[in-house]
């Protein structure tokens, strides 16, 4: 090494080095981190579901699967919707602001018809399966429950139309994913238009 | 003609001595032993806290050659995980030890190591010159939770699906990022075949290598500063003539020794455990987890595994989402900087003041406390307990920099007691 080396040059040199060669390490991460995304086959898997939901008597559910997760699909009695606007007093969202809904959903009873709600069985909080229970005023309840879903995971509650109370740790009211009806028995799960 | 039997041992040695040269003149060994064992001097008064460690390390031994012993007949596969666990408990010779040694070792691993950070909290041992062998020691703890986390989903058992589906959504919480974040981790829509093979990577492969770099680097930093000792004081204060610490005996075959009475006791207790109550009454083993992953039926009571409850008491004290997830990491994380939270000179809870001795006790008490509400369904009264404990975990913390400048300690003694 000699004296009158032009140090400048070289820490230049050093910096372009080590700059480039980062940008090169940054660069060949991508299809590492990348490759973690959902593969070609769990997009395709998360197609549309077709559902009968002929057998779904006034008052009971069903739970069906689409993407891997729970659907939940109740034929609410009118009763049941009758109770509706008397939880708006108890919920965190009670209009759905802040939640998540299809435009055609966003309606005092969350769903298309009236009568039939669809709505995903994740609980918002941290995603378990919350527990259809439709009785009236269980002990472990309470004697105010008229009805709805309960997470067993952390105690969330929701009513009938899948509206969060207030005081639990789901945020938002559970989800309704997007559905349309290919006629008057068969609800598509998935997409707004068409057949699976 | 015969050689006596002096000449064979002569010549053995002879021979053994020239292989040692060898091998020192092409890699380190003899100076690596001295260094780490032979010429380690760490102090003559430890008690049975300064155990831990060397327990810590042969769990993991175990821990690495039942893992891998298990690997070759366990599938990670959603349609074959859970089966393949069977098929190892049930036809796999000696399968089902390889299995209870392993699963009874995870939590083997979690109760000494937490005995380990308990005595560095009792002795200091945190403390300057030893805050990176904290930290380092931190990060294995992070790498510890990562790896029991990967290895719960891996049964496929019914608790190990609804545990790794709610700590993934864990990162859901997170604005803006967290839903991809969260995808992204699964890399599906939700825990599936994909998510199960990837966590097998991470489990077998990835967190493994790092811990076990990590113990390197742990052992190594503790080297370089020398082992703390019950009277948190510094035996390299005080050396003899040639140079050794006066208090301080060779790590082998001195400390080595009684080490191995240590495992032997350990290993009673562990065998017991192993060959009596592997599932430890559900604690170890879940009963949900008996059941196979269902991916539309959450277990009705749901609780992970007792090593991780004292936080998910705190993740449900709080009652909104993100701030519930925000808790709790702040919690798990808190302990990185005992090295700077603690402003008091004296090491030692043998001489410190009563208010770090108190505040010791609140906080072990509120640790065990939590860890058993974090197995309780989250109901009223529950709930209102770990609130209470919660803040009381956070206060040992936050209020450390206080009450240690104001704690009055006792006069610290200059060469080690009993």
């Amino acid at each position: 090494m000699s004296d009158n080396a032009d140090l400048e040059r070289r820490h230049f040199l050093i910096a372009a080095t080590a700059l480039t060669g980062g940008v090169g390490i940054a660069v060949a991460s991508v299809p590492f981190v990348v490759s973690f995304q959902p593969s070609a086959r769990a997009r395709a898997l998360g197609a549309p579901v077709e559902v009968d939901i002929s057998n779904v008597e006034p008052g009971a559910y069903i739970k069906v699967e689409w993407r891997g997760r729970a659907v939940m699909i109740v034929n609410r009695t009118q009763a049941m919707l009758d109770k509706l606007p008397s939880m708006d007093a108890v919920l965190a969202d009670p209009s759905s602001a802040a939640s998540v809904q299809p435009e055609y959903a966003d309606n005092e009873y969350r769903s298309r018809r009236p009568g039939l709600l669809v709505v995903e069985g994740v609980c918002t909080h941290l995603g378990c399966v919350p527990i259809p229970r439709f009785d009236v005023a269980p002990a472990d309840l309470g004697a105010d429950w008229v009805g709805g879903f309960y997470c067993p995971c952390h105690g969330s509650k929701f009513d009938l139309a899948g509206r969060v109370f207030s005081g639990v740790p789901a945020p938002t009211n559970l989800t309704v994913p997007p559905y349309s009806f290919i006629n008057d028995t068969t609800v598509l799960i998935g997409a707004e238009t068409g057949t699976a | 003609m015969a050689m006596s039997e002096s000449q064979v041992t002569g010549n053995f040695s002879r021979s053994f001595n020239s292989l040692v040269d060898w091998i020192d003149a092409r890699f380190p060994m003899t100076k690596l032993i001295k260094e780490h064992a032979t010429e380690y001097y760490a102090s003559k008064n430890f008690n049975f806290w300064y155990g831990f460690g060397v327990l810590a390390t042969f769990v993991l031994i175990l821990q690495i050659v039942t893992g891998i012993f298990l690997t070759m007949n366990y599938k990670p596969s959603a349609a074959e995980a859970f089966a393949s666990v069977e098929y190892i408990m049930r036809d796999v010779e000696w399968g089902w030890l390889l299995r209870y040694l392993h699963s009874t070792g995870a939590s083997a691993f979690f109760i000494v190591v937490y005995l380990h950070m308990f005595r560095g909290m009792m002795y200091g041992s945190y403390k300057k010159p030893r805050e990176l062998v904290w930290l380092i020691g931190m990060a294995i703890y992070l790498c510890m939770m990562a790896e029991g986390f990967f290895g719960y989903l891996l049964p496929w058992g019914n608790m190990s699906y609804w545990g790794a589906q709610v700590i993934v959504s864990l990162f859901g919480a997170l604005p803006v990022i967290g839903e991809g974040l969260s995808e992204w981790i699964r890399g599906d829509f939700y825990i599936s075949d994909i998510t199960l093979n990837r966590f097998f990577a991470f489990h077998v492969i990835a967190v493994p290598i790092m811990l076990l770099l990590l113990v390197v680097v742990h052992i190594m930093a503790l080297h370089e500063v020398g082992s703390n000792n019950p009277d948190g004081i510094e035996i390299k204060e005080h050396k003899d003539a040639s140079g050794k610490p006066l208090d301080g005996v060779a790590f082998h075959p001195y400390h080595t020794s009684k080490d191995l009475v240590i495992i032997a006791v350990f290993l009673i207790l562990f065998s017991a455990v192993v060959f009596f109550a592997p599932g430890m009454g559900g604690y170890f083993l879940e009963y949900a987890n008996f059941e196979p992953a269902n991916q539309l039926q959450t277990p009705e009571h749901i609780a992970p595994v007792w090593y991780f409850t004292p936080f998910y008491a705190m993740l449900r004290a709080f009652p909104s989402k993100l701030g519930g997830v925000a808790l709790m990491g702040l919690a798990v994380l808190l302990p990185i900087f005992l090295p700077w939270l603690d402003r008091c000179r004296v090491k030692s809870i043998r001489y410190r003041g009563w208010i770090y001795r108190f505040a010791l006790a609140v906080f072990a008490v509120s640790f065990l406390v939590l860890g058993y509400l974090g197995l309780q369904p989250a109901t009223g009264g529950y709930v209102m307990a770990a609130r209470v404990f919660t803040i009381l975990y956070l206060a040992f913390f936050i209020l450390m920099p206080w009450y240690t400048s104001i704690e009055q300690p006792k006069p610290v003694p200059t060469r080690v007691t009993k």
